[in-house]
């Protein structure tokens, strides 16, 4: 296995000013992505998953945005590269697919301009022949029937599904080396959910690239992550290979989660375990573990769950990372035996 | 798209033919008699029943409007023998106070009101989409709150004082400029633009104020749209965003109001008009209401809904130019 | 035999789009409910799953009257409620409620809580004996809100906790039936949980009816008696859960089934897995015959011409299609 990562990410936070108060969206959130596979980001909505993913392309707003940590690609950081470096960057090595299709593309140009603008900005000596030529190749390779005729029609006239290879088609034109695919198939039918996961990861064989996969989905996670980070309030609490995850996860934030995806799937009517309360407002997130007030192991486990804000460590006896402060053996005995059964 | 503009035309030439009638009848309903103010104070009732046959307010309403809506498309004789006289088409009536045919009045003030409103609407969207950008891009730098101080004056200003205002201030108490006085710009140029310069740069400066703000807003959203994100995703410069993704979506609600206000401007900017004292329309219009010069009135009015409804149909056009998912139907 | 809860006979909503000629005369239909028939027993659930732009919405609509069917019959306990007006549609629309899907949408942001679930109260001129406050305060405990929030205004509260609000709202009329939209759609996974637990505690303890609507085969499974596929307007398999989850009869329902994500691994890369192409046809020209053949891939010149009806397979369990699947096929995220 490639032990070079592709990217690094250490210690990144982000902090958005707002009237409200200071939005701590991501708070230390460390991960490695390795060419040829797929990271998948779990969470519920608000709990920093999008945030993560734009700060890789440092997409977020610079006058009300903090952002420290760090960024690896070549041994360049890139929250610290100028913009114009960064602009060489943005499509090329990485490219980013959005959660609505509807509304990422420009509804005033084709959607063969928007595909050849992505390529030209980055090679501007090609020809326009040559680009409307590669144009077409990627139309055909992402599953678009009748590419000479649609290469010339506007979103409008796409349906969702449609748009989101368009969306595919503009991130890949370039061959970059890491696809940042932020929910791109929420917004889509289950039946066209599956053939855009199937586009992807045919996509990820033919041209090596690695993928952050970022859902609110478990099912999706099963299907094309290698390994997943589980995110709450802001952080992770989980760090997993996918099937780990699935067998034996070291988190209660994650039974939960599993639990109450996983009893969707019996046959039998009864009543579904689910996670009390609410997600966390992250302008006051709770004090140390931010799951307390909704983790029924908060209180065995004692006082530190409300007063310290417990790492991400390895789990042992696993090979999943987890940041609770539950002795591992019990985390692990929990895992297998007591709560996911 | 043929098809559509047909309709559109065919739809707006119904809805002016009945603009007219109710304008038509809505002036007859007033309680003035048009035939009494042909002549001076001391007309004889004799005179007055004359030049009321001659006119036609002898006639029943309904037919009054007929022989109105006849005499656009074919001229109107008025009177019989050696007092006879034609307004040849299209004709609009015949204004006894001014002795003339509406339609040569209205031939005389419109080409005032048209460059006065030209003059200005040029003036203003540079100036309105020009700070609205800035004060975008410099969302809350000192140019911003400039941008949106001057909007927010702007659109509470009223035109009749401001405009008072800066005729005294440039003509009166600095003298910069000369009083107005409105010549021809063929004729006399230097003092056509010397005129003008004061109503165009009042009423731009005005009006621009809501254009300002309707810039920055669209463009701040635009600025929050995925597709913009996007395109800096795919490592576009900032300049290539602004113009291609973000000026542009702003632009098509600008168009539209853009083109409703030339519009109403083009049927008579009447405070504007007679602050400055230019010949317009507006101020032909308002001398109008003063002497109650019903056919001159039934005139403007009728010029000013043209004006309205046609810019209501170049508007969806461009629409549909501009946008193209109104252009697919 | 007492008659259903909530029937529908043969019903159709088309709506007119587009334009042409001088007189710009709708020239195009939209079917979006082309011939639904189903009837709910009392104190059961139907869940009615399909795909976006299939009709869902819209035939939730007209079993509530909240517009009016092109065609057809929609009865409530065996009486026709698609010819009342004024007055007899105020009483009747008491004992049938909807819930939607967009929390934050449905509900007027300027209303407090307490104005918002007594809204429909005042609609039909009742005041609960308990008096109006007390019985909205019931129905938040009810629902799980905290009653003391009576003042609050929805911007204060999470997603679920306005979904709370909207069902708390469905219940002050005391309905029998609730046609649920969506209710679930729009929220995190793990508070989705929380509403259908929600929702099946005030089933068993009120015995209500629902009509329950979703895109996703795995919620409604959870908490459907029967359920119906729908297609472009049409139901093309229903029958009780469990028939139509462990035995799907009709090739859409097997690819919808299949295309569900399985939150197990292990399963990824199986071969059985049915993969649709293309997307769903628009729904003002439907294809000819069977409206699914431009994607089924057991598709023959029969589907082309004639159109399959729903027939019955045995129990209850009816599929509309000319060569429905043979053998129990188990597939997708059954019972492994
Ligand atoms: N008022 C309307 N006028 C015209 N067409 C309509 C109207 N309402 C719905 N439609 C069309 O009818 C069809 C069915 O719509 P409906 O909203 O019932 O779908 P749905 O199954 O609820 O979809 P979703 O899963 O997206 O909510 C769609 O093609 C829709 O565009
Ligand atoms: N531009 C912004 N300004 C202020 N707060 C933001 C901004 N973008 C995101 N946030 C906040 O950051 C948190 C994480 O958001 P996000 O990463 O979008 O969550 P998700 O996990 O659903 O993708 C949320 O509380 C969100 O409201
Ligand atoms: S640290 Fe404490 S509160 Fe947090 S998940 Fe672990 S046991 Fe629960
Ligand atoms: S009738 Fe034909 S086209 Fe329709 S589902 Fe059955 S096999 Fe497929
Ligand atoms: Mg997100
Ligand atoms: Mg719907």
């Amino acid at each position: 296995m490639n032990t070079v990562p592709l990217l690094a990410v250490k210690d990144l936070s982000v902090s958005f000013n707002t009237p409200d108060g200071v939005v701590h969206a991501v708070d230390d959130v460390s991960f490695e992505l390795f060419a040829g596979k797929t990271l998948g980001i779990v969470g519920e909505s608000g709990s920093g998953k999008s945030v993560t993913a734009s700060s890789l392309m440092r997409l977020n707003n610079s006058v009300t945005s903090t952002t420290t940590g760090s960024v690896e690609l070549d041994g360049r950081d890139l929250l610290s590269v100028d913009e114009a470096t960064m602009r060489s960057i943005r499509g090329q090595d990485i490219a980013m697919v959005f959660q609505d299709p509807l509304s990422a593309l420009n509804p005033y140009y084709t959607v063969g301009d928007q595909i050849a603008e992505a390529y030209v900005i980055h090679h501007p000596t090609e020809s326009k022949k040559d680009v409307r030529i590669r144009v077409l190749d990627m139309l055909k390779k992402v599953g678009i029937p009748n590419p000479e005729k649609r290469i010339d029609e506007y979103p409008h006239q796409f349906s969702g599904g449609m748009r989101q290879r368009i969306v595919i088609a503009i991130a890949l034109i370039n061959s970059p080396r890491i696809l940042i695919a932020d929910e791109p198939t929420t917004a889509l039918d289950v039946t066209v959910q599956a053939q855009i996961l199937d586009l992807m990861l045919d996509l990820q064989r033919e041209t090596n690239m690695a993928i952050i996969l970022i859902t609110h989905d478990l099912g999706v996670i099963a299907e094309v992550a290698d390994s997943t980070l589980v995110m709450y309030g802001g952080r992770i609490v989980e760090r997993a290979a996918v099937n780990e995850i699935f067998s034996t996860p070291t988190h209660p934030y994650s039974w939960g989660l599993l639990g109450a995806v996983g009893s969707l799937d019996t046959s039998t009517r009864g009543h579904l375990s689910t996670i009390p309360g609410t997600p966390p407002s992250l302008i006051s997130l709770p004090s140390g573990c931010s799951f307390h007030p909704r983790c029924r192991y908060a209180k065995e486990t004692g006082s530190r769950c409300t007063t310290e804000v417990p790492q991400l460590h390895v789990v042992a006896g696993t090979s999943s990372s987890s940041a609770c402060h539950m002795a591992d053996a019990q985390l692990v005995a929990l895992a297998q035996h007591g709560e996911n059964q | 798209m043929l098809l559509f503009i047909t309709r559109r035309l065919l739809f707006a030439l119904a809805l002016l033919l009945a603009v007219s009638f109710f304008t038509y009848m809505l002036f007859a309903m007033l309680p003035s008699d048009p035939a009494a103010l042909t002549c001076g104070k001391n007309c004889k009732p004799e005179i007055i029943a004359a030049n009321r046959v001659r006119l036609g307010y002898d006639k029943p309403l309904l037919e009054q409007y007929w022989l109105f809506l006849k005499g656009f498309f074919v001229g109107r004789d008025y009177g019989v023998g050696a007092a006879a006289f034609s307004c040849p088409a299209p004709s609009l009536g015949y204004s006894f106070s001014q002795h003339e045919c509406v339609s040569t009045l209205i031939a005389r003030t419109f080409p005032v009101t048209f460059y006065l409103s030209l003059g200005a609407f040029v003036l203003w969207m540079t100036l309105g989409i020009g700070l609205g950008s800035l004060a975008a891009l410099k969302k809350g730098k000192w140019q911003d709150r400039a941008a949106t101080t001057f909007s927010a004056v702007g659109v509470s200003l009223p035109t009749f004082y401001i405009g008072l205002l800066v005729l005294f201030s440039f003509c009166i108490w600095l003298r910069i400029l000369p009083f107005p006085s409105y010549e021809s710009p063929f004729e006399d140029p230097v003092s056509f633009l010397t005129t003008m310069i004061l109503p165009w740069s009042t009423l731009a400066v005005l009006s621009a104020a809501g254009y300002t703000r309707l810039t920055r807003n669209g463009m701040l959203e635009a600025m929050n749209e995925d597709f913009v994100r996007l395109g800096i995703a795919k490592g576009l410069r900032r300049r290539t965003i602004i113009r291609k993704y973000v000026l542009r979506s702003a632009l098509v609600p600008i168009v539209t109001i853009a083109g409703l206000d030339f519009a109403a401007l083009l049927g008579g900017a009447i405070i504007t008009e007679s602050v400055f004292s230019l010949p317009g329309m507006g101020r032909m219009s308002i001398r109008a209401v003063v002497e109650s010069d019903l056919p001159v009135l039934v005139g403007t009015t009728m010029v000013a809904a043209v004006f309205i409804v046609l810019a209501n149909v170049v508007v969806d056009i461009l629409y549909g130019v501009l946008d193209p998912r109104v252009r697919q139907r | 035999m007492t008659s259903a809860a909530l029937e529908a006979r043969d019903v159709v909503k088309y709506f007119p789009t587009g334009s042409s000629g001088i007189l710009g005369r709708p020239t195009h239909e939209v079917k979006a409910v082309d011939g639904v028939s189903f009837s709910i027993a009392h104190g059961e659930t139907l869940g009615v799953v399909g795909e976006s732009g299939c009709g869902k919405s819209t035939l939730a609509r007209v079993a509530t009257r909240l517009i009016d069917a092109t065609s057809g019959d929609v009865l409530m306990d065996g009486e026709s409620i698609s010819h009342l007006s004024g007055k007899d549609l105020r009483i009747a629309r008491r004992k049938l409620q909807m819930i939607f899907q967009d929390p934050y949408a449905s509900l007027n942001p300027r209303h407090s809580v307490g104005q918002i679930i007594s809204a429909p109260l005042s609609v039909q001129r009742i005041t609960p004996p308990q008096g109006v406050k007390t019985r909205v305060q019931e129905l938040m405990e009810l629902v799980g809100l905290n009653p003391e929030h009576y003042n609050r205004y929805p911007h204060e509260f999470s997603g679920g906790q306005r979904q709370r609000i909207g069902i708390a709202r469905a219940l002050v009329l005391e309905p029998t039936v609730l046609v649920a939209d969506e209710p679930v759609s729009a929220l995190d996974v793990s508070i989705q949980a929380q509403i259908l637990n929600l929702l099946e505690t005030l089933q068993a303890e009120l015995g209500l009816t629902y009509m329950f609507i979703a895109h996703d085969l795995s919620v409604v499974r959870h908490i459907a008696d029967n359920v119906a596929v729908m297609y472009l307007g049409k139901f093309v398999e229903v029958g009780p859960a469990h028939a139509v989850y462990s035995t799907a009869r009709h090739p859409y329902t097997t690819a919808l089934l299949s295309a569900v994500p399985v939150a197990d691994p292990s399963r990824r890369g199986r071969t059985d897995r049915i993969r649709l192409e293309g997307d769903v046809p628009s729904p003002i020209n439907p294809p000819s015959g069977c409206r699914f053949r431009t994607r089924c891939w057991k598709a023959t010149d029969l589907c082309a011409s004639t159109e399959p009806v729903l027939q019955d397979m045995g129990n209850g369990h009816f599929a509309a299609c000319h060569h429905p699947m043979e053998t129990p096929v188990t597939l997708g995220n059954s019972v492994s």
